[in-house]
């Protein structure tokens, strides 16, 4: 097993699938009464968000909590941060306290990859600027595998902004490593250059979303800034939602079985109407509680439980 | 004033000679010296010229000051550095650019000459005293924002013509800031995976194009600091066939290293230009072979360890240069000691205007000198740099070449590979 998760790339097929597995094992836990394995007694996982994020935070928390780990929190705002400290003397405190895993969400692209040269534990990215967020990922890949019963062969649209997306990159990482073919939807404004080259050679990029919906197993919806439009990525949020939003003529464009996701949180009306986010298809509130069955996987695997 | 002889040397890589260094002036070899050196196997060129050095003082002396990067000057066999003006504060009046002159003398290892900013505070919004530098008693020729790329086009037009009456060169840093506001590293494939802000190629390429129709319309001197495209290249090219006077640099690590490096989200690897692709790395080295691009330069831009030991986004952009620059040349060009004379030590010092630097080792030149070993190889050690700063992108790698002697004036500043004070 891999020592930290910095990056969907860090995942060959099958030690993700593994986590996947693992990931549905734990699943199986929440149903029962007491929701709680005794693996990760007396380890440490510390969070650190230099970022608001109640949901990954909670996600994560909860995870490491139903592994019985000690958890503990540790935000920017009101910490030892906020009065200047460097990243390397945090992570040196850290060090010396014993974490055993690290859980980093960061607004600097990279900051978990200088960590993890810092601190002996276990980094797990929770997502890095506009780099990746391996994590959403593999919550994502298993709500598809959960729905639709497979990954390889799959075809999966990403559509918004991917640009400044650090989920769309893991989900393109990943999912190409499973199997599944990626297509990246948006304005050209939004869709980084050599993208296809830079992740994986089989992702292809449309900017005509209509396009691609009758072929599409997944759709993933992106959240789009509303602050974009001062840097004129595209001219207003009416025009972007008219020729990107997920709205309920364009759902019905999409095959019988197809499901319609969502990181959160969601901009309804903007790129996706609520009809829509709300409607059966939708995968959205799935997606938060496969994401604590995910996040154990992780922790778990990567602290050395055998699966 | 100690005499040195030196004993079988290849005067510019030719057969080999002795070489004889008294009263600060090369002089006929004949009669006894006070030092004899065996120059056996190594090669003797002109004092080395940078034209595009931070010495960080006044302002960032824990970075470097205009000593240590004296010394870490001469031990790269450098005989006259040009100090950019981007200090605190910044080099826009003649009094700035006096104590950096003067500090240099004082110093005494290379000779430094100050650059003057071309604005007011670096802010790209009125000219500095341009003349008040050029008159000070640091003559000041080359003024330059860098850090800052001087993008107001009238501005830069009037800089341009302005400095004609003292013979100046305006040396731009070529970056269009609204195509680069927040940048990283450089645009392309390399900065989609890693997710960092891109600096499109097109950023540099486009301010090179208008800044030499106008030193073409105005039949000014334009300098080009660190160019790092292929399309640069192009431009330059094409430029220089209309007899647009413009000359241009390249950095050692431009013709070395590439944006695959950031992928460690090390910031020793951030600099400003970014590194380009292979490609880009390619096209540099011909163009400077080929003269289209005129000098190497080193941008040596020491930084504290706590602006670089940090996550990328938050690093200040700079690498140090200095003491790897000619090692790194000499890998990248091979033994061709005209090319590296003329690249590194005589084209540099006629921009800069430097009487005395960049002569041919001939009877009677002031005896700027430095005596390489080609055979030599050494591992870079950041520990070792005679830089107060230890951001090299080098350490740990084998180059070739090592300067075993400089001489300024005649004066040893370096000797058996060690810095004389």
């Amino acid at each position: 097993m891999i020592r930290h998760l910095l990056s969907a790339a860090d995942l060959d097929a099958e030690t993700a699938t593994l986590i996947l597995d693992t990931a549905a094992e734990m699943a199986a836990l929440a149903g029962r009464e007491v929701k709680k394995l005794p693996t990760l007694r007396g380890r440490t996982v510390v969070n650190l968000f230099y970022e608001d994020s109640t949901r990954t935070r909670i996600s994560f928390e909860a995870a490491a909590k139903r592994l019985s780990a000690d958890v503990i929190n540790f935000s920017a705002k009101g910490s030892s941060v906020s009065k200047g400290e460097s990243l390397k003397d945090t992570a040196l405190t850290l060090q010396a306290m014993g974490a055993d895993a690290v859980v980093i969400r960061h607004p600097a692209s990279g900051a978990p990859h200088r960590l993890s040269s810092w601190v002996d534990g276990s980094v797990v990215n929770a997502g890095d600027g506009t780099h990746e967020h391996p994590t959403q990922a593999l919550l994502d890949a298993y709500t598809m595998r959960a729905r639709l019963g497979r990954l390889d062969g799959l075809n999966v649209a990403i559509v918004g902004d991917v640009l400044h997306s650090r989920v769309a990159r893991s989900n393109v990482l990943l999912l190409s490593t499973l199997g599944a073919n990626v297509t990246l939807v948006g304005p050209p404004t939004l869709i980084p250059v050599d993208i296809a080259a830079a992740l994986s050679k089989t992702t292809r990029v449309s900017y005509d979303l209509d396009s691609v919906l009758p072929d599409a197993d997944v759709v993933m919806m992106l959240r789009v800034q509303t602050e974009r439009m001062q840097d004129s990525y595209f001219p207003s949020a009416r025009e972007y939602a008219r020729r990107y939003g997920l709205d309920v003529p364009r759902m019905r464009k999409l095959p019988e079985h197809a499901i319609v996701m969502h990181p959160g949180p969601m901009n309804r009306g903007m790129e996706i109407a609520p009809e829509v986010a709300d409607s059966p298809r939708s995968t959205i509130v799935e997606q938060v509680a496969n994401g604590v069955s995910a996040r154990m996987a992780v922790l778990y695997l990567l602290l050395g439980g055998k699966a | 004033m100690t005499s040195y002889l030196i004993r079988g040397a290849r005067i510019l890589g030719g057969e080999p000679a002795d070489l004889l260094i008294r009263d600060g002036r090369i002089a006929e070899p004949g009669g006894a010296a006070d030092e004899t050196i065996d120059g056996t196997g190594l090669v003797a060129l002109p004092g080395l010229v940078d034209l595009h050095t931070h010495l960080r003082e006044p302002g960032r002396e824990d970075a470097e000051t205009v000593e240590t990067g004296s010394r870490a000057a001469a031990l790269g066999g450098y005989t006259a550095v040009c100090a950019m003006a981007n200090t605190s504060p910044v080099a826009d009046t003649a009094g700035v650019v006096e104590q950096v002159w003067r500090l240099g003398r004082e110093a005494g290892l290379v000779d430094v000459q100050p650059i003057g900013a071309v604005t007011v505070g670096l802010a790209g919004e009125r000219l500095a005293e341009l003349g008040a530098m050029a008159t000070s008693a640091a003559t000041v020729r080359i003024f330059s924002d860098d850090g800052q790329c001087v993008a107001d086009p009238r501005l830069m037009r009037r800089a341009l013509e302005y400095v004609k009456a003292f013979d100046g060169v305006i040396a731009q840093h070529a970056e269009e800031p609204r195509l680069t506001e927040g940048a990283q590293m450089h645009e392309g494939e390399v900065s989609t995976r890693l997710g960092l802000t891109g600096w499109p190629a097109v950023a540099e390429e486009a301010i090179i194009a208008r800044d030499v129709l106008l030193a073409e319309h105005v039949g000014s001197r334009l300098h080009v600091c660190h160019v790092s495209t292929a399309g640069s290249v192009e431009v330059l090219r094409h430029a220089k066939a209309r007899g647009v006077r413009v000359t241009a640099e390249v950095t050692p690590h431009h013709l070395l290293l590439t944006d695959e490096l950031a992928a460690s989200y090390d910031p020793v690897y951030k600099v400003n230009p970014p590194l380009r692709t292979a490609a880009d790395v390619q096209a540099l080295r011909e163009a400077l072979v080929e003269g289209v691009i005129d000098i190497v330069a080193t941008d040596h831009a020491p930084h504290a360890v706590e602006d670089k030991e940090c996550e990328w986004a938050y690093a200040r952009p700079g690498m140090l240069g200095l003491e790897t620059a000619l090692p790194i040349v000499l890998s990248v060009l091979g033994e061709r000691w005209e090319l590296i004379a003329d690249r590194m030590s005589r084209t540099p010092a006629r921009i800069a205007g430097l009487d005395g630097h960049g002569g041919s080792l001939a009877v009677g030149d002031p005896a700027n000198v430095t005596l390489v070993d080609p055979a030599a190889r050494r591992q870079v050690d950041a520990a070792e740099l005679a830089s107060r700063s230890r951001n090299t992108p080098y350490a740990g790698m084998t180059l070739p070449g090592r300067i075993v002697a400089t001489f300024l004036r005649g004066e040893a500043t370096v000797l058996d590979g060690k810095a004389v004070k």
